[in-house]
């Protein structure tokens, strides 16, 4: 499925080295722009998708026909304002979206299903740099993301500290937690369990959809707050008077989630689904950049990462998390912060309320544009 | 970067943003909507940054481009090495502190020097109200009642001076304000309203 929705596709002029040890020949990168950049290259804003996003953040889905995924924050006027900034986004190595992946053909004319590389953040990272010496930008006015997206965020700013001047990141984390692997963890034992799987070599035949299904819906309820869950459904059913006293989906939150899991097969390949939440579960940036032993506490361990950054020499940074995240918590966002007042890096931080959830940088929460919108000034 | 100037600042503020040169680094405690800060960067070129309690002042600040990050003054003062600030500051929140003896401590540990002002407890106002009214004092600079006020740790000019010889940190300069006017020294703890000191520790060793 390579390519069939990219709008713009650069192949990678060298092959791509990866964590693992192996390299991606002739990887390719699918890739959306906005707004005009400018004769100093110097306005580029690149935005990094979380795990099942894709570039296509203010133009409608190929495949869904749905709006982009940040239409509400990037745009003419908008936060990130298209009329000011060149808004790149690109589909990460390993997704489904035109960029290289398990779905994509390998050199002997099949997909490589489980036969590609299990790849890393860093990797996505790698990928994106390549992309952009490729544009010829040698400076990122801002990096930004959420959720995984603000992973690569953080990882581009620790392994290229040059290559942005403001770093952006929502609702992440510098390293998966145990909670997080495990969530991730059912998702992928949901797809493998799957008898359309067949060891991920299900490319033309019946896909694993219920497995990938059930994935999502597990997934699905951790960007979402319990707040959140009763307020939209409670305990209310659907489309009935009383209890079935069968197992149909009577309550509007099996249907909802149902309805999320069976769109999301749609559009999304479950080897992509594997390999990302691999990605993220592989992710410590503290580890990446551990030294021998001397450092006694967890922030000055991940201090290491932002050495690029030290005494305010690098890029500025500005953290925002969500009361409400339960994913990616609070204190999470805190232990960066900490990390980057160690080194001397400026750094803006804020918990903002909101009900809802982990997905709440995706949803309308002007407090969210305020931020966004002034750190970019 | 262009932070909306906001017409004149409060006198305390206004003698920390006029003694702090162009390329230093600062850090603001307790920065609340970043006026001082603004300031600072705006007309002083200064490289400033702030921390504040407060959500919805940490996001005002930030979408006016500042770099101040949320959180407790309390705490999180020690996740930054020692002196990564040429001067420290703190406005008018010392009084609120949990023990403001140590966050002194920590001010000038992280700076190496520390702009620290606050309202006189012991203001002639004050006095009066609690002579002659036997309650606790709300005034212009007190303006909250006793049970919600944020003030926790009310402090005297005299008592100040005191808590720095106890700890030996120097007194580089020092202003005094009446209703924005200035206040001698000599009179200061019955007459001044506010004080402003310039403080530093160990300066021999910079």
């Amino acid at each position: 499925m390579a390519n069939a929705y990219a709008s713009q596709s650069f192949t990678l002029p060298a092959p791509l080295s990866l964590d693992n040890g192996e390299t991606l020949a002739s990887a390719q990168i699918a890739y959306e722009t906005y707004g005009e950049l400018n004769d100093e290259k110097s306005n580029a804003i690149l935005i990094c998708h979380a795990l099942t996003g894709d570039q296509y953040v203010a133009s409608d889905h190929p495949i869904t026909g749905k709006p982009g995924w940040w239409v509400r924050m990037v745009g003419p006027g908008k936060p990130i304002d298209t009329d000011r900034f060149h808004v790149i986004s690109a589909n990460v190595i390993g997704s489904c979206m035109g960029s290289t992946g398990p779905a994509s053909l390998a050199g002997d004319g099949k997909p490589y299903a489980m036969r590609f590389p299990v790849i890393t953040i860093r990797d996505m990272v790698r990928g994106l740099i390549a992309l952009l010496d490729g544009l010829g930008i040698d400076q990122l006015h801002t990096v930004v993301g959420g959720s995984m997206g603000g992973m690569q965020a953080l990882s581009l700013a620790a392994n290229f500290p040059t290559r942005a001047a403001r770093v952006l990141v929502l609702a992440s984390t510098a390293r998966h937690s145990a909670q997080n692997i495990a969530f991730h963890e059912v998702g992928r034992q949901a797809i493998m369990a799957d008898a359309n799987w067949l060891e991920g070599d299900y490319y033309g035949g019946d896909v694993p959809a219920s497995g990938l299904s059930v994935a999502r819906m597990a997934a699905h309820i951790t960007y979402l707050s319990e707040e959140g869950l009763t307020d939209k459904f409670g305990r209310r059913l659907q489309d009935r008077d009383s209890k079935s006293f069968g197992f149909d989906a009577d309550f509007q939150v099996e249907s909802y989630l149902r309805y999320q899991g069976t769109g999301f097969t749609q559009r999304f390949d479950a080897n992509s689904y594997l390999y990302i939440t691999r990605a993220m579960d592989y992710f410590d940036l503290a580890e990446e950049f551990a030294q021998s032993g001397n450092d006694t506490t967890e922030a000055a361990k991940l201090a290491n990462a932002f050495a690029g950054h030290a005494r305010g020499e690098g890029a500025r940074f500005c953290l925002v998390s969500f009361d409400t995240d339960w994913l990616y918590p609070t204190a999470e966002s805190r232990h960066i912060v900490h990390a980057l007042n160690a080194v001397g890096a400026p750094v803006s931080f804020v918990e903002l309320s909101a009900p809802y959830g982990h997905d709440s940088f995706l949803l309308d929460l002007p407090a969210l544009d305020r931020v966004v919108e002034g750190f970019l000034k | 970067m262009s932070p909306q100037n906001t017409g004149p600042l409060r006198p305390d503020l206004e003698v920390i943003a006029s003694h702090i040169a162009a390329g230093t680094r600062v850090l603001d405690v307790g920065c609340g909507d970043g006026t001082l800060l603004a300031e600072l960067q705006l007309r002083h070129g200064v490289d400033a940054r702030g921390m504040e309690i407060n959500a919805e002042r940490v996001e005002k600040c930030v979408a006016r481009g500042l770099s101040v990050m949320q959180g407790d003054a309390d705490h999180d003062l020690a996740q930054y090495p020692d002196k990564s600030f040429d001067y420290t500051i703190l406005s008018q929140t010392l009084q609120t502190a949990a023990r403001p003896d140590r966050m002194l401590d920590e001010l000038l540990r992280v700076g190496s020097r520390a702009f620290v002002s606050f309202p006189n407890f012991a203001h002639w106002s004050t006095r009066a109200a609690l002579m002659f009214g036997g309650r606790m004092p709300v005034t212009k600079a007190l303006p909250v009642n006793w049970y919600a006020t944020p003030n926790i740790h009310h402090v005297t000019i005299a008592d100040f001076c005191e808590l720095l010889r106890e700890k030996g940190v120097a007194v580089e300069k020092q202003w005094f304000f009446s209703g924005g006017q200035s206040v001698g020294a000599a009179t200061a703890n019955w007459r001044a309203e506010s004080a402003v000191f310039l403080l530093s520790r160990d300066l021999g060793r910079d």
